[in-house]
């Protein structure tokens, strides 16, 4: 029992704040003006500050759309930057409201860690950069090579996987921050460098000469990157899953940043049901009716947001892929407002 | 008569119980027991209810649970579907073995540099002033990058390597060198050892007795120096040779086999050592000057020459100055050996965390990390404490 007792009792800081915390969040953060977002500590196209602390990407895009869908206001957002270990805790202890930090749906984190995942924003896949230098064209030939990674992420567990399936032996290599791992592949300690593939597009950018590295073609695991809330609160997991929801059904009704105060006039009842014309479906997540205009007019539909942040014309490039509609070759599908 | 008056002038003076000092005394400080037993149960039961209501899983079951993560350095058997809590020891050693290696290496350097600054040499006693001037000043964390990123730079990739004999070769993957591999019959040569350094320690304490009773001296150390070597040798070549050497081979991306020794541990244990020796070196010199010059002359006197007066009589009076802050020393290096997760040397706080982030469970691996550096600085200040007991003055 003391050896059970011990360890809570350590953690009592953060079981006290758990207390202050919990209820319902949206009352919360009606009351104190802003949305707290949780996100990375820097990866281009996802989450990044600039050098005005500005921060920008496709995950600061969602908390802006939901400050917009809120509050009427993208700017009603606050962003806490967390390391890959510190984000669960960060959540469970109330510090922040909702983590939009590209992180992998798995179950366990679904069902042990009193956390749900609210949909997916990017569907991606672990991949390997390497230097073109070293003439490898497949994973397959990294057979002993030193392998650079972020501890605390679901990657590691996946280059086990990946190097013990295939019999290869390997040296992993793994750091607490991402700046270090790009320092550390970029001074030569390791061989591969190992990461989302999203994420191994924005640090090729970091490096000193990022046209000597090359992503190799196999991706070695399912990665659907989406945002975090608390359990147990069904109203704030409501509003956060919607905001989502209303960004790919924009996209998918033809609903753009520029053309939304047209689209009010639109005869076609689905864009009038989005717009907050038809029914009353704001309402019955806590917010005005006219939230999911709101959140359009901040940052446009889910393909704007994409394309903003990663998309071809960025310095990231990532066509869209599986993140493509579903009616459009890929897979990103939300459920319809009605 | 006159003893009566005084028995009544020494009895307490009668009034309420509430005035009684005693009892008074004794109420606080059960008012204080209770209130730290109620806040303690309170804090404790409150996590419990929340982590409950959260549906955040808790208790140690975890550590049965698979790692599935591949560590760098790992010193008793590890692969990836040990459990965690195997992932969690091979932490704790790597911690322990940068500690170990990184006290005996600032200790050493530490005394070289610390009687260096009041050496009568002006250009060693400047460069002693220099190294614990330039090296106490600049923060750890950075000390530890320096040696990370920056030499590492400077060091040839696998293809390149810089090669003594070769058998050792230096690249940035690491130090490769020979590995003994211990066959059959090798626990001869372990047992020869050990029965030599059991040899040499009797023998030590024989020669000390002898000559605190008779004045004649034996000369111990090169005895026990034939001891240690000859007999393991005998034993090796009795059990037939069973000791073989592994080279390092480059094979693909690596070096493959041998003895390898990664950046980070190297990074790690010259940070921790040279920036610790800088505040050694202090220490020493502190020690030093506290012993009375008298002391010095008195020796002189005697016909001692200057090395052995350091070693005689000065150092050992000056220990017992040098060891309790040497003791805090020793904590600060331990504990500090936990910014290793900043260039990925797996110690206990690194691999924690990868366990944290995996499972969840913060509460938990937080109370590891905690018990762990507390047993370990309680069990170094145990130690040094009874050495300092052992060197304090004995009145004769």
């Amino acid at each position: 029992m003391t050896i059970k007792l011990l360890p809570l009792a350590l953690g009592a800081a953060l079981g006290m704040a758990v207390t202050a915390a919990s209820g319902a969040t949206l009352d919360d953060v009606k009351a104190k003006g802003f949305v707290q977002c949780g996100v990375s500590q820097g990866l281009p196209g996802f989450s990044n500050p600039d050098s005005a602390g500005n921060w920008s990407g496709l995950d600061v895009d969602f908390c802006k759309a939901m400050a917009a869908a809120i509050f009427g206001d993208p700017s009603a957002a606050k962003y806490t930057p967390l390391s890959a270990k510190e984000r669960f805790t960060a959540l469970q202890s109330g510090e922040i409201d909702v983590l939009p930090r590209n992180t992998t749906w798995t179950m366990t984190r679904d069902t042990t860690l009193g956390l749900n995942f609210v949909g997916v924003n990017y569907y991606d896949g672990q991949g390997f950069m390497v230097r073109k230098a070293l003439g490898v064209s497949s994973a397959l030939e990294l057979s002993g090579a030193s392998i650079c990674t972020n501890t605390g992420t679901t990657t590691e567990l996946n280059v086990a996987d990946y190097f013990r399936a295939n019999n290869m032996p390997y040296e992993i290599v793994a750091f607490e921050k991402s700046d270090e791992v790009v320092q550390a592949y970029d001074s030569g300690r390791c061989d591969v460098y190992t990461t989302d593939a999203s994420g191994l597009y924005a640090q090729r950018l970091k490096l000193t000469n990022p046209d000597d590295h090359m992503v190799l073609p196999e991706i070695i695991s399912k990665e659907p990157l989406g945002p975090v809330v608390r359990q147990g609160d069904d109203q704030w997991f409501n509003v956060a899953k919607w905001t989502l929801f209303a960004m790919i059904n924009a996209e998918e009704l033809g609903v753009t940043k520029a053309n939304v105060e047209d689209m009010k006039s639109s005869d076609n009842p689905a864009v009038k049901r989005l717009l907050g014309l038809e029914g009353s479906y704001g309402e019955a997540i806590g917010l005005s009716n006219d939230w999911a205009l709101n959140l359009i007019k901040a940052v446009g539909n889910y393909g704007e947001v994409f394309d903003n942040n990663v998309g071809p014309d960025t310095p990231l490039g990532i066509s869209r892929g599986l993140n493509a509609l579903w009616s459009k070759g890929g897979i990103m599908y939300a459920p319809p407002i009605r | 008569m006159a003893v009566q008056e005084h028995s009544s002038a020494d009895e307490p003076p009668r009034g309420s119980i509430l005035n009684d000092p005693r009892v008074r005394s004794v109420f606080y400080q059960l008012v204080v027991v209770a209130i730290i037993v109620i806040l303690g149960w309170e804090i404790v039961s409150n996590t419990m209810a929340n982590l409950k209501r959260q549906e955040i899983a808790s208790g140690f079951g975890f550590l049965e649970n698979t790692a599935g993560f591949g560590i760098i350095q790992t010193l008793v058997h590890y692969t990836e579907t040990s459990n965690y809590g195997r992932a969690l020891l091979v932490g704790l050693l790597n911690t322990m073995l940068v500690a170990v290696i990184g006290v005996a290496m600032a200790t050493i350097i530490g005394f070289i540099v610390g009687v260096g600054r009041l050496s009568s040499n002006w250009i060693i006693a400047k460069l002693a002033y220099l190294y614990v001037e330039i090296l106490r000043n600049i923060p750890l964390l950075l000390q530890i990058f320096f040696w990370y990123f920056a030499v590492l730079r400077a060091v040839p990739s696998p293809r390149n390597s810089v090669t003594f004999l070769d058998s050792i070769f230096i690249n940035n993957r690491g130090i490769y060198g020979p590995k003994a591999l211990f066959g059959e019959g090798s626990v001869a040569i372990g047992i020869a050892l050990l029965l030599a350094v059991a040899g040499s320690i009797v023998l030590h304490v024989w020669a000390r007795k002898r000559q605190e009773a008779t004045g004649q001296r034996f000369r111990s150390g090169l005895s026990a120096l034939g001891m240690i070597i000859g007999l393991p040798v005998v034993a090796y070549f009795a059990s037939g040779m069973p000791v073989s050497v592994e080279y390092p081979v480059l094979r693909g991306f690596n070096f493959v086999g041998g003895l390898q020794l990664t950046p980070e541990f190297v990074a790690l244990v010259l940070a921790l050592s040279i920036y610790t020796a800088s505040f050694i070196a202090e220490i020493v010199r502190a020690g030093i000057l506290a012993v009375s010059h008298g002391q010095t002359e008195a020796a002189g006197a005697l016909g001692l020459r200057p090395g052995p007066t350091l070693r005689l009589v000065v150092i050992p009076q000056a220990m017992r100055v040098i060891i309790p802050p040497l003791t805090s020393q020793y904590l600060n290096l331990t504990k500090n050996s936990s910014l290793a997760v900043a260039i990925a040397y797996p110690d206990l706080v690194s691999v924690g965390g990868t366990v944290l982030n995996q499972t969840g469970q913060a509460i938990e691996i937080i109370g590891i990390w905690m018990f762990v550096y507390l047993s370990l600085s309680l069990i170094t200040s145990a130690f040094m404490n009874w050495y300092n007991q052992r060197m304090a003055l004995v009145e004769r």
